[in-house]
């Protein structure tokens, strides 16, 4: 196959992915554009496979082999639950495997003697960089989503010193390898260090602040694709990281500014360490006692509701809550409670999370209602029901401008008639920020298990 | 081939509008999705992958190459296919067979 047909099929499966992306913004369309994305990659694969001729079979087999059943395994097993791991861990594998690409690269010109052109060079420092870093930031994002290492941010004295030295070695390896790549000391030494910097990068972020962390790890494994076309030469690896790189880029933003912080905020802020001095605990008495109330309480309430708008976060995760919900929800409908779902763009640990969960639970999409359109809903509405969520929904992100996290848009559920929060215990939410959600008149406050909880609602609401 | 940097310059920035024109129509409601979708695609690393196994290299260069398939097929098969199994989730109500 000539040099330009190559280009062609590169072309063909570059709009195919671009075609793909492009329907996935309808629910309805977006199963046929998976479909379609994952046709272009099939071109991009027969194409290379085409044109690189005969060598290295046993390898592509064996690798593919290797790589599918891993890949299926996991993507069948999966818990839905686990998305955000799930995500995690590929993010991490197409990073390391852009890094590997561009590795191998320049171990082939170090082979020969030959000098890659300035351009190469720096796309080998920028692909190795950012798909090494890639890899352990995931695998450090993964071992907090999974639980395997505690949620909090881990700081340390002296973090930003070590941060800042370790960025000026960075910096010094990276124009080493560029200027003259083919002394392999440095380029194992920024490799080495890559993979230091996605640990300490990664370690001092809160568990609820993965949403952003993923999103943007997301983008770089794009961007480490999008270096690797540079050294390849290739337009199909340009163009389908540079999509990757841009979709993980407006995710980060979305998530950012939905807890009203910079970037720069959440990967250097360590938000949420240890709060200071017990002073959530002192705010907790200043602000009155909670009422705990029971499942058959917030049935009595419901009987005489006409709508409900259910607030699901984290905690309904935690407890794989979704299929009582949506049990709980028909059960509303059955009685002529409208129910509708409120989702904030941080709910649970990664973007979407929440609809997902609920989609799985077999709830009509159409009543997964954004933020924007839901909050003026509120006030209009009998009951509004939070299941494991805290910080989306603290009113002092509204009014108290010396709140840490004053300025976050929220869901208004205090403006409904009733409020219902089911929640594990008093903590507070990561922020270390007192609720006083929590202590306003029109609370109840039930306290449980999100699932059991949920389930004793519905016993209840049944028998009422 | 693109010899002249210039040229995948260009198609680097075109690539980034495109990119944002068409991601930001998705909905929040499908941002699980999208993500695990467009990890798929970074998968696209595989051809490199492919290039540096089937190149008259080093052996060490095949054995990054080899690892770089490994990897790059789980990003690309996993990606595709948990993707597809969570949109196959998202029903309109009509569309559900065994609605209670």
């Amino acid at each position: 196959m000539s040099a330009t047909v190559l280009q062609i099929a590169y072309l063909l499966s570059a709009v195919l992915f671009i075609v793909g992306l492009k329907m996935l913004s309808s629910a309805r369309t977006a199963t046929r554009g998976n479909a379609i994305a994952a046709l272009g990659m099939g071109v991009a694969i027969v194409t290379t496979l085409i044109g690189q001729g005969v060598l290295g079979w046993e390898y592509i087999i064996g690798g593919v082999a290797l790589g599918s059943a891993i890949g299926a395994f996991t993507a069948l097993r999966v818990k839905m639950t686990s998305m955000p791991e799930m995500v995690a861990l590929l993010n991490g594998s197409g990073g390391v495997a852009s890094a590997l690409v561009a590795g191998a690269e320049l171990l082939s010109y170090a082979d020969r003697g030959e000098s890659p052109a300035g351009m190469v060079a720096t796309a080998i420092v920028l692909s190795t960089l950012i798909g090494g870093l890639t890899l352990t930031g995931s695998l450090i994002a993964f071992l907090k989503l999974a639980e395997k290492m505690p949620g909090r941010p881990i700081t340390y004295p002296g973090q930003q010193f070590v941060n800042a030295i370790i960025g000026l070695g960075v910096v010094a390896l990276c124009v080493m390898v560029a200027t003259s790549p083919l002394e392999l000391g440095p380029f194992w030494a920024l490799a080495g260090i890559a993979l230091v910097l996605g640990v300490l990068l990664v370690i001092p972020i809160g568990g609820a602040d993965m949403p952003v962390v993923i999103s943007l790890l997301n983008s770089y494994s794009g961007i480490a694709a999008c270096a690797t076309g540079f050294v390849l030469n290739n337009t199909g690896l340009v163009i389908g990281g540079t999509l990757v790189g841009a979709s993980g880029l407006i995710l980060t933003k979305i998530m950012c500014d939905a807890m009203n912080r910079s970037l720069g905020n959440v990967l250097f802020g360590a938000f949420g360490a240890a709060p200071a001095g017990g002073s959530s605990a002192a705010g907790g008495e200043e602000q009155g006692t909670v009422k705990g109330y029971t499942p058959e309480d917030a049935a009595v309430i419901f009987s005489n509701a006409s709508s409900c708008i259910i607030v699901p976060g984290y905690g309904m995760a935690v407890a794989q809550a979704q299929h009582a919900v949506r049990e709980l929800a028909d059960l509303l409908e059955e009685k002529g409670i409208t129910c509708r779902f409120a989702i904030h763009p941080v709910a649970g640990r990664m973007p979407g999370h929440m609809n997902v969960l609920l989609a799985e639970a077999d709830v009509n999409y159409e009543k997964l209602i954004e933020m924007d359109n839901i909050n003026p809903e509120f006030p209009q509405t009998d009951v509004a029901l939070v299941i494991g969520a805290n910080d989306v929904v603290n009113p002092s992100a509204r009014s108290d401008e010396s709140s840490p996290i004053y300025g976050m848009p929220i869901l208004d559920v205090d403006r409904a008639q009733h409020v219902f929060v089911i929640k594990r215990s008093m903590n507070p939410g990561f922020a270390g920020v007192q609720n006083p959600l929590f202590f306003n008149e029109n609370t109840m406050m039930v306290f449980g298990d999100a699932k059991a909880t949920v389930l004793a609602l519905v016993n209840a609401v049944r028998a009422y | 081939m693109l010899s002249d940097p210039a040229v995948a310059l260009t198609v680097l920035v075109l690539a980034l509008f495109v990119g944002i024109e068409i991601i930001s129509k998705v909905p929040p409601l499908l941002h699980t999705p999208l993500m695990s979708g467009s990890n798929a695609i970074s998968g696209i690393t595989i051809v490199g992958a492919l290039i540096a196994v089937t190149s008259d290299n080093p052996l060490i260069s095949t054995w990054f190459g080899f690892a770089a398939v490994v990897f790059a097929t789980i990003n690309v098969v996993g990606g595709f296919l948990v993707t597809n199994r969570m949109l196959a989730m998202f029903k309109p109500k009509q569309a559900r067979g065994d609605d209670k």
